[in-house]
């Protein structure tokens, strides 16, 4: 029988203790699992869902926001008279007051041949036979917004000169449309509130299932001195691991989905539908998606192996 | 008795029950001295492992105090124990080794959670392993190894790091009887070389001869007997614990 053999040399008296590893280090006391399970594939196509559902809402913003800029300072003022001449004359008289307004920066009257061809399709040839009364309509541009203090005011002023003028601001027409767009916005907020939910809801599961998995392991590392931050490191890594990759899948699905998106609407050739690009900004916040979804994950397994280790003495 | 031996592990008065289950140990009260050498006997049933579980720190007691090396169990903060855990040796009934990890880095996890450096890891590790005669299994994984040698990487694991307490359940079950001395040599070693106190649960009647100086605790139905007077203070003349322990 030999004798027993060298130990590693038990520390002196008043000897620093050696640094514990921790984090990384931490996490190399064990080997990396491989990624088998489901939970990469399900994060990846939560992760494309959250960054098509934003880039929806973000487009939508967008497509309101350039739709309302156009017209925020814009005003139509309507002449209605079935006379003809009288319309004439009268459309001189507004655009002559509303030349002289102060904030007033541009005002056209817009040419019947131009009404006309507005209304054709609507009205068919009924437009031009001239059996149908079309109002003159001006255009009118103010250097600020057309408030409906404003609107007011011009009315005033117009009305003085015209009585019986409409005065409307452009934004209206749309209004009934940013309400619609708003509410789709808010749609596609709560669409990725409720993925990213489904999100934490699924890495907790695939946490909780990791765990479950190494329970014994994480007794044993448990009983042999592992702190709860050295344990906690070791499944942490795992779990960012297979949420890294279901992450980067996910973005690289729902990005390529958007852009594709992007083309197909960019061949309508819309005025409006270009209004609703992304802008960098918008870029920057569907990149910051799947760190999201990974700090998420991160933090949901952090919680469910701190609850996990609770339970142990 | 004084309560100011620093190595030294103290029940008192201990009781454990499982949910709402009567009593599997009852009014436990014992003191272990650094450096003995205690068998811990019983039939199947007797409450061995759940004693033991609370002597490696796997399980508090439902009622009473535990005091080791110094610390209240009872009072002190969960965060210490992983301090405490690491001056301890345990060898499992069922081994409990990590399947995925080879016989040398499953050795070898003591000393890599306590952070030694690993040039001694590697040089530790690997005289261990040839010292328990598995030097040529070192990168086989245990599923890999038969039940005696996944034992001996066990026994190996929990006394790398010198332990101030060897706590081992069962360590020659699975072992031939001339491993199962080399193994209990192991042990006694440890106990008279570093001062390890060393509790081994067995059955095995023959094993408690090999120790001469060993004390006995028997346990039967969750009570705890004494035949060598090894619970009582001052120990019982002739028996092992060995002076200097502090007592005073």
């Amino acid at each position: 029988m030999s004798s027993l053999p060298p130990l590693p040399a038990e520390a002196e008296e008043g000897d620093p203790a050696p640094e514990r590893p921790r984090g990384r280090a931490a996490a190399r006391l064990l080997p990396p699992q491989r990624l088998t399970g489901p939970v990469p594939w399900v994060i990846a196509i939560l992760i494309a869902l959250v960054v098509i559902t934003a880039a929806g809402g973000l487009a939508l913003r967008n497509l309101g926001a350039a739709a309302s800029a156009g017209l925020s300072s814009a005003l139509s003022v309507q002449v209605i008279e079935p006379n003809p001449d009288l319309r004439g004359e009268r459309t001189a008289a507004a655009v002559k007051v509303l030349t002289a307004l102060p904030g007033v920066t541009a005002v056209r009257a817009v040419p019947e041949a131009e009404l006309v061809a507005m209304l054709e399709p609507w009205l068919g040839a009924g437009a031009s036979s001239g059996d149908v009364p079309i109002p003159a309509l001006i255009d009118v541009e103010l250097a600020g917004s057309a408030g409906p203090a404003e609107v007011a005011r011009i009315a005033a002023a117009v009305q003085t000169a015209v009585p019986g003028a409409r005065v409307d601001a452009q934004g209206d027409f749309l209004r009934p449309v940013n309400a619609a767009l708003a509410a789709l916005q808010w749609l596609a907020l709560a669409l990725v509130a409720l993925v990213a939910l489904a999100t934490a809801a699924a890495v907790w599961l695939a946490a909780r299932n990791a765990f479950a998995g190494a329970r014994d392991t994480v007794e044993i590392m448990h009983l042999l001195g592992a702190s709860q931050r050295q344990i906690t490191a070791v499944f942490l890594r795992d779990v960012l691991r297979e949420a890294l990759a279901g992450a980067a899948l996910g973005a690289g699905l729902g990005v390529g989905a958007v852009w594709l998106l992007g083309q197909q609407f960019a061949q309508l050739g819309s005025g409006m539908v270009s209004g609703g690009g992304l802008m960098l900004a918008d870029w920057l916040v569907i990149g910051a998606v799947p760190l999201a979804g990974v700090l998420l994950a991160g933090l949901t397994a952090r919680i469910t192996i701190a609850l996990a280790l609770r339970d142990m003495l | 008795m004084s309560d100011n031996l620093a190595g030294h592990v103290k029940f008192d008065n201990v009781g454990l029950r499982y949910g709402t289950d009567p009593e599997v140990l009852s009014n436990l009260s014992f003191t272990l001295y650094p450096g003995s050498f205690y068998f811990l006997t019983g039939a199947s049933g007797a409450g061995k492992t759940s004693l033991l579980k609370m002597l490696y720190l796997a399980q508090a007691p439902s009622r009473g105090a535990i005091r080791m090396f110094g610390q209240d169990l009872v009072t002190m903060p969960r965060s210490r124990l992983p301090e405490l855990r690491r001056r301890l040796g345990v060898v499992f009934q069922n081994f409990r080794l990590v399947p995925y990890l080879t016989a040398f880095d499953n050795v070898a996890l003591p000393l890599r959670l306590a952070g030694t450096e690993e040039k001694k890891v590697q040089r530790a590790v690997g005289d261990m392993l040839d010292w328990v005669g598995l030097a040529h299994r070192a990168h086989a994984v245990p599923p890999s190894l038969s039940g005696g040698e996944q034992q001996r990487v066990a026994i190996a694991r929990a006394v790398i790091a010198r332990p101030r307490m060897l706590i081992a359940d069962e360590p020659t079950g699975n072992v031939d009887p001339d491993m199962a001395l080399k193994l209990l040599r192991l042990f006694e070693a440890l106990n008279n070389r570093v001062g390890t106190t060393v509790v081994v649960a067995t059955h095995d009647v023959h094993l408690l001869k090999k120790v001469p100086d060993s004390l006995i605790m028997r346990l039967h139905k969750g009570h705890l007997s004494d035949p060598t007077g090894a619970l009582r203070y001052p120990p019982r003349p002739g028996g092992s614990t060995p002076s200097g322990s502090g007592a005073t």
